[in-house]
């Protein structure tokens, strides 16, 4: 196990790597000139071109990629072309946000997802069923950001129950910080629970349809210790795998969720170095987004021990 | 349902409570136009960035809205018989946010390092044999040759703006960003370092050391008196998010809404909609004079006749109401403005007079580029305009739509379209940076040196010097009308429209300066 562990996280280095040369050559063929940017609309093509020198941008390809790497290797993520300031501050600065995005949504949609979709693969075929998988369908329809702007005209214009934007720190009190997170949860993790659902429902119906289950239900155990200790343990594998590849899909969802909710978070960062080119920035998110990615992965790898104790490693 | 809304409310209340006696501080919600990434005004010509510096520094003159350039850091000035030495003297108390006082020394390193990259600075700096301090409160420009434009370059509005900064921060390479640290000014409010969130939220406070000045406010000149504590730029990037916000009461003002919001703006009873822009902003149709088919001056002046500023005004703003047809080089409504030369864009459209022009110009069916950006409301409505013209009349167009990044590196381009290159792009420019033959970027006819598109005209480089030459206002009229002559000759760019994005703010605000730039002085929160 340990072998393994160590195993995937050289792995793991080789990835970043890769993705460390894919994102800095991909930049470099990218159109787009964050000295034009910075020198303005009105500026004049020499101006851009002494900005140009005076950040090194216009030196050759590997001369730039091999100073990046140096200074990765030493923990420098670069500076900001824009604001100056260091990229570890600037991600620093927005890792709480994210994370108490990303996080409550996770914790919410298991919440819900999980159980309505044991309850809908126990009551197949009923309008209980019908219900969940019309709400999954209806869920995976609806645009994060129209989702979004419906919850705030509801429950922030009209009810004026839930602020409209922004973000506290959980350092601020608890309902500042959540009160600032409840909207962009339900509008990021909608169609995530009704990914999982569906999952868990696919996955519960396959289980249930097992002898052991039919052997159990014949026992004369209760239903509900069916469901739990023996079904939902053994469709537990396809669960988490999809919950895992779902970060994905937030990390992805909480770009647009944080634009519409004007959170300060990774997925603005991010957003906002693209559209200025600002590339020391795009190189440290898209490094720390792979590295947590693949992390994620292995995390989601070793916990199916946890529900198949047949998995070796 | 309700019992979960009152306790919801009670407990809001409450939190809000606690909140407002932990602190009576007045703060000045502000939604910005754009997000503040550059702090330096002199490395950028950003709008956004020109703000911020208004915030924090301060200028040895201003324009005030009768377009005069009154002293603000400067106490007393004077000029000498031969027009060659100007003697500047600072006002009593005046300091750096670091408690350090302004000396001359800091205003002269700060003239120098913006002439080295403002467009009159340059021009200034070419007629500038020395400044020389003579004690921390007195300089001294000496002149190679008179330069009548003195002052309204020290005095200028918009971008670049010689802000008076330390000294030792003042000595950073012209064409490197200050950093956050360095950012400190003499003006009326304190930047907070430790709060910029880029991106998200830029924090000011008031600067309680700062006089203003005795006069009333007047655009950027007279007193800069703060009525608020502390002022908090929320940058919100969704302009449906932006206007909830400001109707939810989560922001106090927010600096320019697009014109498809206003309605709902308006039909809130707490908000203000507002124009406090007297200028508005011009959008112009920019050539590249390097290749075909736009090398060709008869084809620049077929589409004299044919652009509707109408439609632009329509397509840019919205309504009628926000915007008018601009038959100017220089923005309408001040002093230069004139319609001196300007028939073919004026009179009736004349696709006729246009298509026998572009048939004497021997357009061969050569692909026109028009480059445009997606995210930039204002350049693609002009943008799909301009592509819609150009098909009416007969011509090989092609839109390419990008975002506004790829935009300005593109036009960078000088090769054919085949080749990644362009034939047109818009873009706008807000009033004060147009208003006369010195500023306006567009005019300039220096070939290669000139602003993207390069366009080469000795004549009209010529009567731009003479203007620069001219001492009073009737010759300066004159000279500039000359200009304007031989640019609807020339057709250096084409003036689409000129607009006003407003402004809305909740009617708890008071004293909202009306000027082309949004000042946040003399604004006070009840």
């Amino acid at each position: 196990m340990i072998v393994y562990i160590l195993r995937r996280l050289g792995a793991t280095l080789i990835v970043m790597a890769v993705v460390a040369l894919f994102v800095f050559s991909l930049l470099f063929l990218t159109p787009g000139d964050p000295a034009a940017v910075i020198a303005g609309d009105v500026a004049t093509p020499d101006d851009i071109q002494q900005i140009r020198e005076k950040l090194g941008l216009n030196k050759p390809f590997l001369v730039q990629f091999g100073g990046w790497v140096v200074r990765l290797l030493h923990g420098d993520l670069g500076t900001s072309i824009f604001t100056n300031l260091p990229v570890t501050k600037l991600i620093a600065q927005r890792v709480q946000p994210t994370l108490s995005l990303t996080l409550l949504t996770l914790f919410v949609a298991v919440l819900v997802a999980v159980p309505i979709g044991v309850i809908a693969a126990a009551k197949a075929g009923t309008w209980t069923d019908r219900s969940v998988m019309g709400f999954s369908v209806l869920a995976f329809s609806i645009p994060v950001f129209v989702l979004a702007y419906v919850l705030i005209s509801i429950f922030s214009i009209h009810l004026e129950w839930l602020p409209v934007q922004g973000y506290r720190q959980f350092g601020d009190g608890l309902w500042p910080w959540l009160s600032h997170l409840i909207l962009p949860s339900i509008a990021l993790g909608t169609v995530y629970t009704a990914l999982i659902a569906r999952i868990t429902r696919a996955a519960m119906l396959d289980v249930l349809a097992q002898d052991y289950i039919r052997t159990a239900n014949a026992k004369g155990l209760a239903p509900r210790a069916v469901l739990t200790r023996h079904a939902l343990k053994n469709a537990g594998v396809p669960i988490i795998t999809v919950i895992g590849i779902g970060v994905a899909l937030l990390i992805s969802g909480a770009i647009v969720t944080e634009t519409v909710f004007a959170i300060p978070g990774i997925g603005r960062l991010t957003v906002d170095a693209i559209l200025r080119r600002d590339y020391p920035i795009i190189q440290g998110v898209i490094l720390l987004f792979s590295g947590i990615y693949v992390l994620i992965n292995l995390l989601v790898d070793l916990s199916y021990r946890l529900f198949d104790p047949r998995i070796r490693y | 349902m309700k019992v979960v809304a009152v306790s919801l409310r009670a407990l809001a209340l409450g939190l809000a409570l606690v909140a407002t006696s932990a602190s009576a501080e007045k703060v000045l919600r502000f939604i910005p136009q754009a997000d503040l990434r550059i702090l330096d005004p002199i490395t950028t010509t950003a709008y956004i960035t020109r703000n911020h510096a208004y915030m924090v520094y301060d200028t040895l003159f201003a324009t005030d809205a009768k377009f005069q350039v009154q002293p603000q850091m400067v106490d007393k000035w004077d000029l000498s018989k031969d027009k060659l030495t100007y003697t500047f003297t600072l006002r009593d108390g005046l300091k750096f946010h670091d408690g350090q006082p302004v000396r001359s020394a800091d205003c002269i390193a700060s003239i120098e390092r913006w002439s080295k990259r403002d467009s009159l600075g340059q021009k200034l700096a070419q007629s500038t044999e020395a400044w020389t301090a003579v004690n921390d409160k007195t300089f001294k420009l000496k002149l190679k040759k008179p330069f009548p434009l003195t002052l309204g370059a020290l005095g200028k509005l918009s971008s670049n703006v010689p802000f008076i900064m330390p000294e030792r921060v003042a000595k950073t390479d012209a064409f490197k960003n200050i950093t956050a640290d360095d950012t400190i000014g003499s003006g009326p409010f304190k930047f907070v370092k430790e709060e910029w969130v880029p991106g998200s939220k830029v924090v000011y406070v008031k600067n309680t050391d700062y006089v203003p000045r005795k006069e009333a406010p007047s655009w950027a000149a007279g007193g800069k008196v703060v009525k608020v504590d502390r002022v908090e730029w929320i940058y919100i990037p969704d302009s449906a998010t932006a206007a909830a916000a400001l109707n939810a009461g989560e922001a106090d003002w927010w600096e320019q809404l697009p014109p498809d919001l206003i309605p709902l703006l308006k039909k809130n009873k707490d908000v203000r909609v507002e124009n406090i822009d007297p200028l508005g902003s011009l959008s112009v149709m920019r050539f590249n004079f390097l290749q075909p088919p736009f090398n060709n001056q008869k084809l620049r002046e077929a589409l004299l006749y044919v652009v509707n500023q109408k439609d632009y005004v329509l397509g840019i703003a919205g309504d009628e109401k926000n915007g008018h047809p601009c038959y100017s080089y220089y923005t309408c409504g001040t002093p230069l403005s004139t319609e001196v030369g300007a028939e073919p864009l004026k009179g009736k459209r004349d696709f006729d007079k246009a298509k026998k022009l572009i048939q004497e110009s021997g357009y061969k069916g050569e692909k026109i580029v028009i480059i445009s950006a997606t995210d930039q409301p204002i350049v693609h409505a002009q943008s799909l305009i301009t592509t819609e013209l150009l098909r009416k009349l007969g011509l090989n167009v092609e839109l390419q739509a990008g975002d506004w990044g790829t935009l300005i590196t593109r036009r960078t381009s000088k090769e054919p379209v085949e080749k990644g290159g362009w034939s047109i792009f818009h873009t706008w420019l807000v009033g004060p940076d147009m208003i006369s033959p010195g500023i306006n970027m567009g005019l300039v006819s220096l070939g290669e040196k000139s602003w993207f598109g390069w366009p080469s005209d000795p004549k009209l480089e010529e009567l731009r010097e003479a203007w620069f030459e001219t001492s009073d206002a009737a010759a300066s009229k004159k000279a500039a009308e000359a200009v304007q002559l031989e640019a609807f000759k020339y057709v250096p760019f084409i003036p689409t429209a000129q607009f006003i994005l407003p402004t809305a703010y909740r009617s708890n605000l008071s004293g909202v300066i009306i000027a082309p730039v949004t000042f946040l002085w003399n604004v006070d929160k009840k």
